[in-house]
């Protein structure tokens, strides 16, 4: 199976994009995860709160759903170390917002329309993230 | 009809990340890991998320949005300090357990305590995020 997984990706990919067309060309928002949850967390986006939280809904519904129905089940295989997962929530949290976007909003959208903002955010964040990873290997010897 | 248009554009986004396996961390790592066993698919995810929306920012020229209003503006190329320092901190959290926003929705419902703990800082960290803009903007 380990050979096709890029076509799963590249099929994941295109329905992402195509929730991405609906959001822009519909309601003509950007589809960020980070913005759409994060104006509800510190009130900047209170006037179209009812728009972000069902598009919330089904971000958490519809997998839930697909798995009941095709008994396929996923797996997060998120680490068990609770400092890591704390630490890293509050990174993603806080770099998000101050940022102004994420994987869905530079990354997706940003470089899409070839933003010069979306493309150097995207660079640097998996940068980062790539520092990172070599970081946690080379202090906890593996992942 | 706009949160009809939300749900509709939530549920691909949930289905797209479920099947590329993108709420899985082990394939995000993988793919951040280009000094090991790199794993492409992330790539492959969003290359292919790329097309459908370059073809609909194609299609946003002289069109309004189906329910009014305007298109989002194209942004100034301006590299600030929050965009650079943002991403940074961003990237070293998604780094450090492999979950961003979207698959740390996404996986909610199967994604156990860690994910819900998870969720849970993040959207602390949200919370936070206006004073850490701010002391950024204080700086010289």
């Amino acid at each position: 199976m380990i050979e096709v997984e890029w076509i799963w990706g590249l099929i994941g990919g295109l329905i992402i994009g195509c929730g991405g067309a609906v959001y822009l060309l519909g309601n003509g928002r950007i589809m960020g995860a980070s913005g759409i949850i994060g104006g509800l967390v510190d009130g900047t986006g209170r006037n179209a709160w009812v728009e972000r939280v069902s598009f919330i809904a089904a971000l958490v519904l519809a997998p839930a759903l697909l798995i009941y129905f095709s008994g396929r089940p996923a797996e997060t295989n998120l680490t068990d170390n609770w400092v890591l997962i704390v630490v890293a929530g509050l990174l993603v949290g806080v770099g998000t917002r101050v940022g102004n976007g994420c994987t869905s909003g530079h990354g997706v959208c940003g470089i899409s329309r070839l933003s010069p903002r979306g493309i150097v955010a995207t660079l640097v964040y998996i940068f980062a993230g790539a520092v990172m990873v070599v970081a946690l290997r080379s202090m906890m010897g593996g992942l | 009809m706009r949160n009809m248009i939300a749900v509709l554009s939530g549920a691909l986004f949930g289905i797209g990340l479920y099947i590329a396996d993108m709420t899985n961390t082990v394939k995000v790592q993988g793919f951040l890991d280009f000094f090991g066993s790199w794993d492409p698919t992330l790539a492959f995810v969003m290359g292919g998320a790329i097309i459908p929306m370059a073809v609909a920012w194609a299609l946003t020229r002289n069109r309004k949005p189906l329910i009014g209003g305007e298109f989002p503006a194209r942004p100034e190329a301006k590299f600030d300090r929050r965009l650079i320092v943002g991403a940074i901190l961003f990237g070293m959290g998604w780094g450090l357990v492999g979950l961003c926003p979207g698959p740390a929705l996404a996986s909610l419902s199967y994604g156990g305590i860690g994910g819900l703990v998870f969720l849970v800082a993040m959207l602390s960290g949200m919370l936070i995020a206006p004073k850490v803009s701010a002391l950024l903007d204080s700086k010289p």
